[in-house]
């Protein structure tokens, strides 16, 4: 699926994960609305498998370096970059070409398996998660000349979820440690105001939803009231697991936390896409199970 | 040059605490009944450390103040504290790095238990490092006459580990040990796995049953956190992941953790992708009734909202490349 490529276009292949096919269509519908206003040309990689969200790495790394393996030939192959737009991919698909790339072994290894399927990873594609794309290759200039709705007087709390922030070395923090800003950025940019608060670089606790349910509502609880506490009418984030955790179950966070929590979780191209105009209809803001009808009504937007 | 260090300090005395020992501490942290802060300003060179400007405090300024160190070399454990909200060694933490808005903050983690100002009560630490058994309990007796000897490459795997130094850094920021205090957390996990691995142990798959029960290796949320924080390069996640693979390889598979790779694996097997509706259920197992009920009011409010995946779960394109890759590499997902 091709948005309509504008004057200079940014060519990238795209990786939308699982998640925003499934439980989060809404981050699928509200990207390809946003790559239209800021010209991403999007070629998405259909044929690509689940990059295993780390738990097949942690049973079987060579069965993972081979999936994610496949996923970098098919955007080398399209010769752009590789675009994400959830932490957890992100996270997967930089460790796995961090390993190809660092040890030929590992490569040569995965290699032999590609072959069979009529794909060889020469390493040289470069993964970058949408909230990269959008700092340091479109620019905040671009960004700030597209908005249409400046969204002065929300408070917004950044939550970036574990996979785009750790490990730093993977994921390039080491290099461009203001890779951990980026969130505040945009929001300050649209004209909202970032909430600074503990929670924002911590888990979410989607990874123990089936472990330890308790423990998982009340950890991603625990940063929602924070946040909160703090004044967040709502938090932003730029992966659907996360999402799936702080919104989907939100009420149960609430029953397993003994408090009142209601609010809203955005995911990061809904609230650019707020501030470039869109309707919150096409940007699915009414898909969420959090309402988001106070806060819309906070900048004069009703669903 | 001139820093400005933001002291937490704590005071049971002065600030009137029931206990002798204040306890953890939710969110948001500034709030603390613990804690009051308190702020210096030393005179220190370019490339002096956290700990330099503590020490210089304590000996110039104001010598109520405490803080726990040894060797200054991020060798003996002692100094780990939370510096700007995460925990790190003060004596390895250089000021120049740290200084964000002009400032320094300096506190005691507040996932643990505070004694005074910067010394946390470790107790909860070496608690867990006992649980796990960190010794070894040969398979036969030593030889008489010289030591007993493994292969070089058996010990590769444990090297990692054993440079921990037990300053706790891994456990104070660990999110899974903040909401569940009895969790085993990375640092004993760690060590469990640098004994359950080796060679010379008889207990090996006693342990792997062990460590897979309950607060246990399935318990950690794979955030990362710790291995971010090692001061030594432990990563404890690896070595807890590690840990994992060997606790299914030895058969102990009766968990949500294996069911959940388990039902990870088949759905990509069969459709390239995740299948989000039949995972849940799956991984908390079947007959589970109590679990799968517990369930039931989120899916209901996905359903509500519009969000449940669709039912029909459709196969990606090329489906057979990604079969073969099953077929070829797969292993125990074959």
């Amino acid at each position: 699926m091709k948005t309509m490529p504008q004057k200079s276009a940014m060519k990238v292949a795209f990786w939308p994960g699982c998640v925003s096919k499934g439980a989060c269509p809404e981050l699928y519908a509200s990207t390809q609305k946003i790559a239209e206003a800021l010209g991403l040309d999007l070629h998405e990689l259909t044929s690509a498998p689940c990059t295993g969200a780390g738990v097949l790495s942690e049973q079987n790394p060579k069965l993972a370096r081979s999936l994610n393996g496949l996923t970098l030939a098919m955007a080398e192959r399209e010769n752009a970059d590789l675009m994400t737009i959830c932490s957890t991919c992100q996270g997967v698909l930089s460790q796995v070409n961090h390993e190809l790339t660092h040890r030929p072994e590992l490569l040569a290894e995965t290699n032999s398996v590609l072959a069979e399927n009529g794909y060889e990873y020469r390493g040289t594609t470069k993964v970058k998660h949408l909230l990269w794309i959008l700092v340091e290759d479109i620019g905040l200039e671009k960004i700030a000349s597209l908005v249409k709705r400046r969204l002065t007087g929300l408070k917004v709390a950044p939550f970036y979820g574990c996979y785009i922030l750790r490990p730093e070395e993977y994921l390039g923090l080491k290099e461009r440690p203001e890779r951990s800003t980026y969130l505040e950025q945009l929001i300050s940019l649209i004209g909202a105001e970032p909430v600074e608060y503990h929670g924002k670089s911590k888990c979410c606790g989607f990874p123990m939803l089936t472990f330890n349910r308790d423990v998982s509502l009340k950890m991603g609880g625990k940063h929602i009231v924070e946040a909160k506490q703090k004044g967040a009418d709502l938090l932003v984030t730029p992966c659907p697991l996360c999402h799936l955790n702080l919104d989907g179950q939100q009420p149960d966070a609430a029953r397993a936390m003994q408090q009142p929590i209601g609010v809203p979780i955005f995911h990061l191209p809904q609230l650019l896409g707020l501030a470039f105009g869109y309707s919150p209809e096409e940007l699915r803001l009414n898909r969420h199970v959090v309402g988001t009808d106070g806060v819309l009504a906070k900048v004069e937007l009703k669903v | 040059m001139e820093w400005t260090i933001r002291v937490g300090r704590y005071n049971p005395e002065a600030q009137n605490m029931a206990g002798d020992v204040g306890p953890p501490y939710p969110p948001p942290y500034e709030a603390a009944p613990t804690k009051v802060y308190q702020t210096f300003t030393v005179d220190l060179p370019e490339h002096a450390v956290v700990l330099d400007a503590l020490i210089d405090i304590r000996e110039y300024q104001d010598e109520t103040l405490v803080v726990r160190c040894a060797c200054r070399s991020a060798i003996c454990g002692s100094c780990a504290m939370w510096i700007n909200g995460h925990a790190n060694l003060a004596c390895k933490s250089k000021l120049k790095d740290f200084t964000k808005d002009g400032v320094t903050t300096v506190e005691s983690p507040p996932s643990m238990p505070v004694i005074r100002d910067l010394v946390c009560d470790m107790n909860p630490f070496w608690e867990k490092m006992r649980k796990v058994s960190p010794w070894l309990e040969n398979k036969q007796p030593v030889p008489q006459g010289e030591e007993y000897r493994v292969p070089n490459a058996s010990m590769e795997n444990l090297i990692q580990e054993v440079a921990c130094i037990a300053c706790g850094a891994c456990l104070m920021d660990c999110e899974s040990f903040a909401i569940n205090p009895d969790f085993t957390g990375p640092a004993a996990l760690a060590r469990a796995y640098r004994y359950a691995d080796d060679p010379r142990d008889a207990r090996s798959k006693e342990r792997l049953e062990e460590y897979s029960g309950p607060d246990g290796i399935w318990d950690c949320t794979h955030c990362f956190e710790c291995v971010q924080r090692c001061p030594k390069g432990v990563a404890p996640l690896d070595q807890i992941l590690k840990l994992r693979h060997m606790a299914v390889d030895a058969g102990f598979t009766n968990n949500p953790g294996t069911r959940h790779a388990d039902a990870f694996a088949e759905s990509v097997r069969g459709s390239g992708r995740l299948n989000e509706l039949t995972l849940l259920p799956k991984s908390l197992g079947l007959f589970n009734i109590a679990a799968q009920l517990k369930t039931l009011p989120s899916a209901f409010n996905m359903l509500r909202a519009g969000k449940l995946p669709p039912i029909i779960h459709h196969k990606i394109p090329g489906l057979e490349r990604i079969k073969n890759i099953f077929k070829r590499v797969g292993g125990r997902f074959q």
